[in-house]
């Protein structure tokens, strides 16, 4: 099980988090086509190495963050806001 | 060599000594019509059906590490054609037909044992929406069936049917066709049937990157050597999203690791599939009397082929609450395998936006059962360049129009 150190509470187990997926995506203007739309809502890189990603500690303070994780080792490398750049 | 009572005995009577290998373990030519990337199920069905039915021999499956050693050699086996919508109807069912003519078509015993598979209602929405999916499957000439808790009772005695159970049994639903076969079986046979028409399958062979020409894909580059195809197929589930990242372009996969476990073997306890939505628990008992256990996915992106211990945890509570008699069983392993989810939890079988190159990716927890359609439709359009009927509405384009078929959030099924 991954501990997850949450930009609040610290480390906890991985049962009291979700993952909501990639982080940074830029949601595409009201005029874009549905090409635009198509790559924003589905289309993602989905690298076998270091991933941007959401979590949320959704069984804990419900804050929301960033992680900087790799998706073989599940190793985090950082943590950061969720408004936040990646370091 | 053709499998039979005849060469059984044959090899009894000369202490089985003697038996040819059942495929040709291949090193790659510099040129071929037609390469497959990855030699798992898909691959290899492919391969068989594009000699078979398509009469395109000139072919290699290249495998990076052994055939049918990915999500082959790592799912729980089962085979059911219980989806919503037409479109998915058509391809499972093709699918499962195809599975019941495997064993004599491929002269390989795949095993396959149509048991039948009951999904649990625990609720009075579950059994609504059983109902509803079970008007959808006859609807699309599949027979389904909903039961009562006593025709579920009747079917598995050893689920917990109280009801004061943690997870009580309201009724199910049964598709009767529906069942498990034996995942080596259907590699090696598909390999075998494969091989014997010319095939080549090499295994140890990485493809490290596409050769492009004027735009188009002419090759491979790979760990063994640089080899040149017409076409270029890609059926490398949890990995597609790298090799397409390679040939640059990218898909709407995201890959994350699906458990399954079997605990130690016992004598004949559960002779059908149960599969209890809600949970995310799935259960049947293998040939050699294991209890397999199969799991919801582990939800964050991954490519470790091992499991999370909370998914772990969270589905053997779940059996367990099912299943009481179960609690003193052992566990002997436990593994993942990297499905390809796609958002709307069916396949993608058919052309990429570089041209030469096709892919069939998608399957997510479900691509064992699609196996055979899966092979069949692909051989189909690197034969002729055109989509096979069945496969057309299974384009990658459908994440641009909006044309989904949404298996995921319709049905609300497991995998």
């Amino acid at each position: 099980m991954m501990h997850i150190p949450c930009i609040c509470c610290g480390l906890r187990d991985e049962s009291e988090f979700i993952c909501a997926g990639t982080a940074h995506m830029v949601r595409p203007g009201l005029n874009e086509d549905d090409a635009a739309w198509g790559e924003y809502l589905f289309f993602r890189d989905n690298p076998k190495g270091v991933h941007l990603e959401r979590w949320r500690h959704s069984f804990g303070c419900g804050q929301w963050f960033n992680l900087v994780r790799h998706t073989v080792t599940h190793e985090i490398l950082a943590v950061y806001a969720m408004t936040g750049s990646p370091p | 060599m053709k499998y039979s009572t005849w060469s059984l005995l044959r090899g009894a009577l000369t202490g089985h000594r003697n038996w040819p290998a059942a495929w040709r373990d291949a090193t790659p030519k510099p040129r071929y019509d037609i390469i497959i990337v990855g030699g798992g199920g898909h691959g290899l069905a492919a391969a068989y059906y594009l000699a078979k039915n398509h009469g395109i021999t000139n072919v290699a499956v290249l495998e990076r590490g052994w055939i049918g050693g990915g999500n082959t050699g790592r799912n729980t086996t089962i085979v059911r054609s219980n989806y919503l919508y037409p479109e998915s109807a058509r391809l499972y069912d093709f699918s499962l037909k195809l599975y019941e003519g495997l064993t004599r078509s491929l002269n390989f015993n795949i095993m396959l044992s149509q048991r039948g598979l009951v999904m649990l209602a625990h609720s009075r929405h579950d059994l609504d929406s059983q109902a509803r999916f079970a008007n959808a499957m006859c609807m699309n000439g599949i027979a389904a069936e909903m039961l009562t808790r006593e025709e579920v009772g009747a079917l598995a005695p050893a689920l917990d049917l109280s009801p004061r159970a943690r997870l009580p049994v309201l009724g199910g639903l049964t598709q009767r066709r529906a069942g498990t076969a034996r995942h080596d079986a259907v590699a090696w046979g598909y390999a075998r049937a494969a091989s014997a028409l010319g095939v080549d399958i090499v295994q140890n062979c990485e493809v490290r990157g596409f050769i492009k020409e004027g735009g188009r894909v002419v090759g491979v580059d790979t760990s063994v050597a640089r080899i040149r195809a017409d076409r270029v197929g890609i059926a490398a589930a949890g990995h597609s999203s790298v090799l397409a990242a390679m040939a640059g372009f990218r898909l709407p996969v995201t890959s994350y690791a699906l458990q399954a476990m079997v605990t130690e073997p016992i004598k004949p306890l559960l002779d059908t599939v149960v599969l209890s939505p809600g949970t995310g628990a799935y259960v049947s008992q293998s040939d050699k009397g294991e209890m397999v256990i199969g799991a919801m996915l582990d939800l964050f992106p991954s490519y470790a082929q091992r499991g999370s211990f909370a998914v772990t945890q969270a589905v053997l509570a779940a059996t367990l609450a099912l299943f009481p008699c179960f609690s003193r069983l052992q566990l002997l392993r436990q593994w993942a395998g990297i499905v390809d989810v796609v958002h709307d939890s069916s396949p993608i079988l058919g052309a990429t936006p570089i041209p030469n190159l096709y892919i069939n990716c998608g399957w997510g927890t479900g691509g064992f059962k699609g196996i055979p359609v899966g092979g069949w439709t692909f051989a189909h359009v690197l034969a002729t360049g055109s989509n096979h009927p069945l496969a057309e509405p299974f384009q990658l384009q459908r994440f641009i129009t909006g044309r989904l078929i949404d298996e995921a959030a319709a049905s609300g099924i497991a995998h």
